[in-house]
């Protein structure tokens, strides 16, 4: 690890401060993510501005019923926020999953949505990468992709994000708030992340030096109704292989009235299943259905060497979560 | 760069100058002397360095020293002595919950912030009702105990000596 | 603990008399032992697979403040014996694997090392490299050992006109994953040299540190009171300990601490070859086995030969009249493979375990049955008589306890919501290894105590108990009046406590000790008596065939949807002998289970051919079983007198618990799903992949 300068931020108008201009800075919160790719060598930042108590770390309510979470917020308080639990199950559920009871301790709601890839390669600076080192080829194309993209990738890179609550939050069409040397700005976490497209060093649209402050969830009867199915290696403590976000309102003649998909492991960002939501829009809550909406999602899939798997993963996975949540409370 | 410092480790205040690129955990092992938490893979991976950092369990492998001026530090040390065991600790020798001891530390402290975070409420990924109590049951303690890897494999008696104390 | 007085010592249940101490992290571990201005050592490893170092520019780390020593192939530190390529580290600029020494720096500081490490600039030329090991390689060679290929009958008649079962299974490259990295704290203080280590052996570290660096034994002294696991990768020297001895020379009077990062352990703290195992089985209709063969390739380093006699325990599983085994090597350029728990037994039994269950389904005969109906006598190749044998009592006893009686063999029958549920058996077996040559001191203490010491290890086992009660009950005093030393090569040599020899060679040398010190001392012995003995041969160890067996037993859950697999309940019930402490013994066999567990679902170092690199060398990329992946595990053991293994009566248990219950785990999968996984480990995509294909062909 490179030597670099620590500072303290006060606030946000003073982190913001202290890392315009300066290309070598970056913030610290957590850490949960940055200091183990400064360990790595894969960030090499000349200057930290830690903001883990500048940053708020408040839940509070949204006029209107929605709430806005502080980016400091940790990902254990966020789950384990009675309001969080009740009006979107599946963001709870998505943080529990995720890491261990300890690193969720320290994990921010601002740094979670700033992780990046677990890509193996991207992991190994000794190893091509063109998210690491842009230029350098990527590694992955042909070697071991069982975690990698289906949807969305590049030839510059098949890495997928890694997060859990960002695939909760997008199902939920959070708002990201964020400030930056010109201001505040607020962006749809859909417009968040991105696709590696052949500038895949960039995770998201955020600028250098700008910092996220908050998360707003908006008011949203449906995401009551609605969970967050992981599938991966372990039973526990492990990254996706795929995994899927999911709320439903159904009409009264058990058709669905809306209905909210995300996939997390398929993508370089967290995947909006847009395709599937309006397969599912007005047709009546049947197996045939749930698997009409995961074939049209999936039909763009363009699966690497060791991961085709993912496609039935994900189809399956959707189904499955598609029959609990419209299961009769009853039958469930 | 060096900067000066004070971790209250397991109550006591240790005023010391760290690198900026030091960790919690290097600064304890390395710095003071505080051995108890270990290092097992050094990335947030294993769970064997686990503390209770102003009360929460975390994995100060990956917490920089500088970032915790004034933290409140508590160890397996701190929490019993050999002679006057916490009760996690003596649940852990009753029902032989570790092995090569290595990871054992970590457990105990990650068990302790457990049953802290039980007691608060905390739901998990397996809890099946998010806004009913908690009842600590055999599968929701090896859900939130899953942070803390074990080789030797003893789950299964950290379980038992866990469920000892579960609320 | 008092109430190891009241019974005889020896099979008491007493709690680890070193638990206070592990659970307030009172235990130091190798790096933990307080010493003034340590300096650190950090490695630097090669990136190409083969080929070799062209130029190394460390100017830019030695410029900075606080870096003591680089060290390269160049000059070179001169090693008396660089016979075994492993520790001839820093010997030549030749690269063997990709992540192997091939320099080091040395600072006043862990960040300070970690930063210099990384301004090393290294240049290699790389040659062409192959990590990928396959049956039809074009170097693949038959070693040269005894037992390389054995023949017993004709095994190809009898399994003609076809092989009831012929099928092949694959386990992976593992990793031992001691939750400890491999760690040397070495201190040169004139000619005399002092290591702290992470070991499964202080006298092996001692002649083999000795040798390379051409020593007298006396003047390396090692101490290891706490090992955090090893698992057999701690059980020779590796070559993190030589540059650690290396760097010590570098900076003399200082002690250097050098542990290996959790990437670093991943290729230099060895591991288990991956294999591919051909199984045939010839049987009559009623389940009679008429041949077994068993044909195994595994890799090595192509600069040294490491073999795993991985189909060693299909040689005496089961009866049959022709019994075959064969081994095969492909040279490779990957890091050198080493032991891991039960070495040989854990992928051979996984594969054998497997063929029977599918011969079981194949003739519609009960799995339990049909072991039972092979139980051979004597032990089929040599004839010689069994020391003890109760494959049968564990299978029985197991499935009563179990609950297997009226089991429906036919897969995928039994659904439970999401859940496709299913129940599966393996056996288990492992050899009574006794290791001779071990001595051990006597000493009554003016306390009233006796100091009994030996250079034994606890790497998790459970020795600072277990060993204590051995020794009193071999002096015949209560638990109390023995003060146990293990672990530093000040005491009296003892081998490295490989094959679940420990407690059964310590064990045998502290009764040959013990009855040395009474013969002299007599029961009433003054202050200051001492003796040191060890035991002489076991006689019965030509004239029995000695093994410990057991029978595991699985019940899995498989989720329909998704393929994730679940282990709801595991039994083992197993015949070990005598049990020296049950509650340690209880661990140690329920750790094997779980690792055994691990091995099925979760372990396995992924290669990239194209850069002969390892790809998942990190405890997020090489799953371990974590507490989720863990149900209802419980071991048992039969009553079993065992008069002939040793004094004591013991098997030994480190790594049985491990053999076997991989396969359990897989025939209850085929049992859920009706899909037989014959690669390990059986992740979720194998399952769907799997179902893909089945519904495909219907």
């Amino acid at each position: 690890m490179k030597p670099f300068e620590y500072e303290r931020a006060a606030d946000t108008g003073g982190a913001v401060a202290a890392l315009a201009g300066r290309r070598g800075a970056a913030y610290l919160a957590g850490g949960t993510n940055l200091v183990d790719h400064m360990k790595l060598g894969i960030a090499s930042p000349e200057l930290l501005v830690d903001v883990s108590r500048a940053l708020d770390a408040r839940i509070e309510e949204l006029p209107g019923g929605g709430l806005r979470i502080g980016a400091g917020v940790r990902n254990a308080d966020l789950a384990a926020d009675m309001r969080v639990r009740k009006r979107y199950p599946a963001l709870a559920r998505a943080l529990l999953s995720g890491a261990s009871g300890q690193l969720r301790n320290l994990a921010t709601t601002g740094g979670n949505l700033l992780q990046r890839t677990r890509c193996p390669y991207f992991q190994d600076p000794t190893t091509p990468c063109n998210k690491r080192e842009p230029g350098s080829g990527c590694s992955a194309l042909d070697g071991h992709t069982r975690q990698h993209a289906i949807l969305g990738a590049s030839q510059h890179c098949v890495a997928t994000h890694p997060s859990d609550m960002a695939v909760a939050m997008l199902a939920f069409d959070a708002v990201v708030r964020v400030r930056g040397a010109g201001g505040l700005r607020e962006i749809a976490i859909a417009d968040l992340h991105r696709l590696p497209g052949d500038v895949p060093q960039r995770d998201t649209t955020l600028e250098h030096g700008e910092l996220i402050t908050d998360v707003d969830l908006p008011s949203l009867e449906i995401a009551a109704r609605s969970t967050y199915r992981k599938v991966r290696d372990r039973a526990s403590y492990a990254f996706a292989l795929v995994s899927v976000a999911a709320a439903v309102e159904l009409a009264s003649d058990d058709t669905f009235a809306d209905v909210r998909i995300a996939f997390g492991g398929l993508a370089h960002k967290p995947w909006r299943a847009t395709l599937a939501e309006d397969e599912l829009r007005g047709r009546p809550a049947t197996e045939a259905a749930f698997r009409a909406a995961a074939h049209a999602e999936l039909a763009a899939a363009q699966p690497l060497r060791d991961n085709a798997f993912k496609i039935a993963m994900a189809s399956n996975a959707l189904v499955a979560t598609l029959r609990e949540l419209t299961m009769p409370r009853a039958a469930r | 760069m060096d900067i000066d410092i004070t971790l209250h480790v397991d109550g006591e205040p240790r005023s010391l100058s760290v690198d900026t690129r030091t960790t919690v955990l290097d600064a304890l092992r390395e710095q003071l002397g505080v051995t108890a938490p270990k290092k097992g893979c050094d990335h947030g991976q294993c769970g064997s360095c686990t503390c209770l950092v102003d009360g929460r369990r975390v994995t100060t492998c990956l917490s920089l020293a500088v970032a915790h001026d004034g933290a409140q530090i508590t160890t397996a040390a701190g929490l019993g002595s050999e002679r006057d065991l916490h009760a996690v600790q003596q649940a852990f020798v009753d029902h032989d919950g570790f092995q090569c001891g290595y990871c054992t530390p970590g457990q105990i402290c990650s068990a302790v912030g457990m049953l802290d975070e039980a007691r608060s409420g905390f739901a998990s990924y397996v809890t099946a009702d998010l806004t009913a109590g908690v009842v600590l049951d055999a599968d929701e303690i090896r859900e939130r105990m899953s942070g803390n890897l074990c080789r030797c494999g003893a789950y299964v008696n950290i379980v038992a000596a866990i469920g000892e104390l579960a609320p | 603990m008092s109430d190891a007085i009241a019974t005889r010592p020896l099979g008491a249940d007493v709690g680890r008399l070193d638990g206070p101490r592990k659970v307030t992290g009172a235990a130091i571990y190798a790096y933990e032992h307080p010493l003034t201005d340590p300096a650190y050592v950090f490695p630097l490893l090669s990136t190409a697979a083969r080929g070799r170092v062209v130029g190394i520019d460390a100017a830019e780390a030695q410029r900075l403040p606080g870096v003591l020593a680089v060290l390269t192939h160049e000059p070179a530190p001169k090693l008396a014996d660089t016979s075994n390529p492993e520790l001839a580290v820093l010997q030549s600029p030749a690269i063997h694997f990709r992540g192997q020494i091939v320099g080091a720096v040395v600072a006043e500081s862990l960040e300070i090392g970690a930063h210099a490490a990384a301004l090393v600039c290294i240049e290699e030329q790389a040659s062409e490299h192959d990590v990928v090991l396959r049956v039809d390689h074009p170097d693949v060679f038959k070693p040269d050992d005894d037992e390389t290929d054995t023949a017993h009958g004709d095994a190809e008649a009898g399994l003609c006109p076809a092989a009831t079962v012929d099928a092949t299974y694959t386990t992976p490259h593992q990793h031992q994953g001691a939750m400890e990295p491999h760690t040397s704290v070495a201190l040169w203080s004139d000619d005399t040299l002092r290591l702290y280590e992470s070991t499964q052996s202080v006298h092996g570290v001692r002649e083999t540190i000795a040798e390379v660096f051409g020593l007298r034994a006396e003047q390396v002294e090692v101490t290891a009171p706490f090992v955090g696991g090893g698992f057999g990768s701690k059980g020779e020297v590796h070559a993190n300990t030589v540059l650690a001895v290396m760097a010590a020379r570098a900076v003399p009077g200082r002690p250097v601490k050098l542990a290996l990062t959790r990437r670093q352990v991943f290729t230099l703290g060895s591991h288990r070859t991956p294999t591919i195992q051909r199984v045939r089985l010839g049987a009559d209709a009623s389940g009679g086995l008429l041949a077994i063969t068993h044909d195994v390739w595994a890799h090595t380093s192509r600069v040294q030969v490491y073999i795993d006699q991985i189909a060693a325990a299909t040689r005496m599983m089961y009866a049959a009249p022709s019994i075959a085994t064969t081994h095969r090597l492909a040279p490779l350029d990957v890091p050198f493979p080493s032991w891991m728990r039960a070495p040989s037994e854990a992928p051979g039994m996984y594969a054998l375990e497997c063929a029977i269950d599918e011969l079981a389904v194949a003739l519609r005969i009960d799995a339990i049955e049909l072991r039972i109906h092979n139980d051979p006598p004597a032990d089929p190749v040599s004839g010689k008589p069994w020391s003890s044998r109760n494959l049968v009592a564990c299978l029985r006893q197991g499935a009563e306890r179990f609950g297997w009686a009226g089991r429906d063999p036919a897969p995928r029958r039994r659904r439970d919501g999401r859940w496709l549920a299913g129940t599966g058996v393996a056996g288990s077996t492992y050899p009574v290894f006794h290791t001779p040559g071990s001595q051990a001191r006597v000493e009554f203490r003016a306390d009233g105590r006796y100091e009994v010491s030996i250079g034994a290890m606890d790497v998790g086992t459970g020795t600072w108990t277990s060993l204590a009660q051995v020794a009193a009950e071999a002096l015949g005093v209560p638990l109390e009046r023995v003060a146990l030393q293990i672990g530093d090569t000040a005491l009296p040599y003892s081998h490295v406590p490989g094959g679940s020899a420990g407690i059964t060679s310590w064990g045998a040398t502290l009764f040959g000790a013990a009855r040395a010190f009474r013969d002299r001392h007599g029961d009433d012995p003054a202050p200051g008596d001492a003796v040191t003995a060890g035991a002489p041969d076991n006689p019965a160890e030509d004239a029995y065939a000695m093994h410990a067996f057991g029978a595991h037993f699985a019940e899995v859950r498989v989720d329909a949807d998704t393929g994730e697999v679940r282990v709801p309940r595991m039994l083992g019930v197993f015949a070990i002998g005598r049990v020296v402490n049950p509650r340690t013994a209880r661990s140690q066999l329920i750790g094997g289970m779980t690792f055994g567990l691990s091995m099925a679902l979760h372990e396995e170092v992924v290669m990239d051919a194209a850069l002969g690199a390892i790809v998942t060398t990190d405890l997020a990329g090489y799953h371990i079983a974590a507490n989720a992946d863990v149900g209802d595990i419980d071991a048992a053991w039969i009553d079993e007198i065992d008069p002939h293994v040793n004094a004591m009566g013991t098997k030994g248990i480190g790594e049985l618990g491990i053999v076997g219950s991989a396969a359990a785990i897989a025939n209850a999968v085929f049992h859920a799903t009706g899909i037989r996984v014959r690669d390990l480990p059986i992740t979720p995509d194998k399952l769907l992949r799997a179902r893909v294909e089945l519904s495909a062909r219907a």
